[in-house]
């Protein structure tokens, strides 16, 4: 394989590892039943809080729990209206995402455009020194190994473990899991709290490593991506990692066609990720999808549609209990 | 009256002032004094003649846009590609302005046909994305957002540039003929707030004087139900798309038309969002959305100046009107949290 395609690959996995790190958090947030629809908000306030503290304390590791417990905290206060004050999430999520964009402009501004920690360069001997995979895939640093782990763990957790299995029954069937002796709303405050640190870890991701430093609208929209690869990915961690490559991939697209295609205004290729979040949607939402998958053979529908068709969890954004 | 009525009438002062607590902690952080910033926030907005010109001039597109979000509201459909129409509204408002020569008499409606139709269009997209395609409203519209923002930037840059060449910040100003006649010199058209008032108008005559309103009220309650009593959700949810559309769209062309007099980057600034939290605010209480969308105006406006006389960064009115919002959406009803909780006795007695 040559060069430009392995260094085009490994910043392909560098590009989407934050969205990795956001998809898993609002995966498991939604699994539980919680609909955190703040995510580009969190991600603004959590990549200025992160990147602000990580420069005054001169630790990344501060700036990465600051930005974590931002998350958490939007999370919480997602789950708690919901809960406890019995508003709609939706509304909620959307008022947070306008504020964290607002508070993180406010409260960032002294700190624009100015030089800040970076995560380092790590290299995991031996391992890198495989061909090509090697390169790819552990000469990085420690955000993207961590987003790898992550998405692994993630669906490990979900689909092998108890915790796990409780975890997925308070967002399907919160009736049947109460019968069981499982408290339902503490299960989903915990992992929309969870979810949210997630969140806030990604927005450090992004202004501590990949996108470093701080400016107004630092990671605007990435927020809102997070959230439509979640649905592209069938709220599956794994799918949804590689739904996040994916978009990763189209940074990178855009610079190799600006390249094939001088002659083409520069504006016109950041299209590229609306018009791919339309068109993901729209393969595993729309009537057509399924009636295309009908026409297929029969052995061929059953897996077609595993990969193309997606459902949300059962109880995704309907709240539990009559306290 | 019993004291647990007073409560609940007195009630929505506490989230008001909780939020206007929560901007007073943030400014003595970034050490302002928080009383000379409501003094300048204050003169900012209303200080002389042409600063309240420009907080009605703003004002308009804000409230056009908040009555088109009062139908789509109703049939419970989030529309967040309300910045979008707002944008494309602005787009074929600008595309009449600088294509097509004649008088003003012609020009105008042109253009405010041009923006409604193509705003509608736009809106009715995201509808059909929903009904036909499966993509939440919420995902369409913030895609298209986003589109419309793009086209916009591509237009600047492009097909539009200013022939002194591209700045990148705006198109060449329109003709004057295809402006709406402003007031002394401001950004103010009178004739936008007809506009505005018209429309809201139809928007209240709609919802509360028509089958289609009580068609939308029943899809955005129990949609089961409607669809059993045989109203189609997807024709609704187009109609109601569309007609907001062509509202904000309107709003659009006024941003274009009087309160810029050109085709410029953040042409809408985010009123769209604005809008959503209006009538959020108002909940059901449509009448408010006027009053709601003033103050918010006036905030907007006044935390512009705020920045110019005291270099805080003009995002505090924004925080402001979205901590309120916040708080009035979390703690705006005292029954949840067990305070002046209605009795069943009380309930049945209104009735």
């Amino acid at each position: 394989m040559n060069d430009e395609l392995i260094r085009t690959l490994a910043s392909i996995l560098v590009q989407s590892s934050p969205l990795m790190i956001a998809v898993c958090g609002e995966t498991i947030t939604e699994r539980s039943g919680v609909i955190n629809l703040s995510v580009d908000g969190t991600i603004l306030l959590a990549a200025m809080t992160g990147f602000v503290l990580g420069l005054k304390t001169d630790s990344l590791l501060i700036g990465f729990l600051a930005a974590a417990i931002v998350g958490a905290l939007m999370a919480f206060l997602v789950a708690f209206g919901s809960f406890r004050l019995r508003q709609n999430q939706v509304a909620i999520g959307f008022v947070l995402t306008l504020l964290g964009d607002d508070l993180s402009a406010f409260l960032g501004q002294n700190y624009t455009r100015i030089p800040g920690p970076v995560v380092e360069h790590l290299p995991i001997p031996y391992l890198k020194d495989i061909p090509v995979i090697g390169r790819i895939f552990f000469d990085q640093d420690l955000v993207v190994y961590f987003a790898i782990i992550l998405a692994v763990f993630t669906w490990w957790f979900l689909n092998r473990t108890q915790p796990g299995l409780h975890l997925r029954s308070v967002g399907e069937r919160p009736e049947a899991s109460f019968a069981r002796g499982i408290n339902v709303n503490r299960l989903r405050y915990l992992y929309s709290v969870l979810g949210g640190a997630l969140i806030g870890i990604a927005g450090a991701a992004y202004s501590l490593d990949i996108k470093v430093g701080w400016s107004d609208g630092h990671t605007r929209g990435l927020g809102w991506i997070a959230l439509a690869i979640v649905i592209f990915g069938g709220w599956s961690p794994l799918r949804g990692a590689f739904g996040a490559i994916l978009f990763g991939a189209t940074k990178t697209l855009a610079t190799v066609l600006q390249r094939t295609f001088p002659e083409v205004s520069v504006v016109a290729f950041n299209t590229i990720p609306w018009l791919l979040m339309i068109f993901v949607l729209l393969t595993v939402g729309s009537e057509f999808t399924a009636r295309l998958i009908l026409y297929m053979p029969k052995p061929l529908r059953g897996p077609l549609s595993r990969a193309l068709r997606v459902s949300p969890p059962m109880a995704l954004g309907k709240t539990f209990g009559n306290d | 009256m019993k004291i647990k009525q007073h409560i609940r009438w007195i009630w929505p002062v506490i989230p008001i002032l909780g939020a206007l607590l929560f901007t007073t902690v943030l400014l003595v952080l970034f050490g302002a004094n928080p009383g000379e910033a409501v003094q300048s926030l204050w003169r900012g907005a209303f200080g002389d003649q042409s600063k309240t010109l420009s907080v009605l001039a703003f004002w308009v597109p804000l409230f056009l846009a908040s009555s088109g979000l009062l139908v789509t509201f109703t049939v419970g459909l989030w529309n967040i590609g309300v910045e979008g129409q707002i944008i494309i509204g602005a787009i074929a408002a600008s595309w009449v302005a600088l294509k097509f020569p004649g008088p003003t008499s012609l020009l105008i409606p042109l253009e405010i046909l041009a923006s409604m139709t193509a705003a509608a269009l736009w809106g009715g997209l995201i509808a059909l994305l929903k009904t036909r395609g499966g993509v939440h409203e919420i995902f369409g519209g913030l895609a298209l957002n986003n589109l419309a923002i793009i086209l916009t930037n591509y237009l600047i840059s492009g097909p539009w540039q200013p022939p002194e060449g591209g700045t990148f910040r705006g198109t060449q100003p329109f003709q004057i003929a295809a402006l709406l006649p402003r007031y002394a010199d401001s950004r103010f058209s009178p004739i936008s707030l007809i506009f505005a008032l018209i429309a809201f108008g139809l928007v209240v005559l709609a919802l509360r004087g028509t089958f289609w309103g009580l068609k939308l009220k029943a899809l955005g309650k129990n949609p089961r139900s409607a669809f059993l009593l045989g109203v189609s959700s997807e024709r609704e949810a187009i109609l109601a798309m569309m007609f907001c559309g062509a509202l904000a769209g309107l709003g659009g062309a006024v941003r274009v038309l009087s309160w810029f007099d050109s085709l410029r980057q953040s042409i809408s600034g985010g009123i769209g969002f604005l809008a959503l939290l209006v009538v959020m605010l108002a909940s059901n209480r449509m009448f408010w959305v006027p009053f709601i969308a003033f103050f918010f105006s006036a905030v907007l406006n006044g935390s512009i100046s705020l920045q110019l006389r005291t270099q805080l960064h003009s995002s505090l009115g924004g925080i402001l009107t979205g901590v309120l919002v916040l708080f009035m959406l979390l703690f705006g009803n005292p029954g949840v949290l067990g305070i002046g909780k209605r009795s069943k006795q009380e309930e049945t007695d209104e009735r």
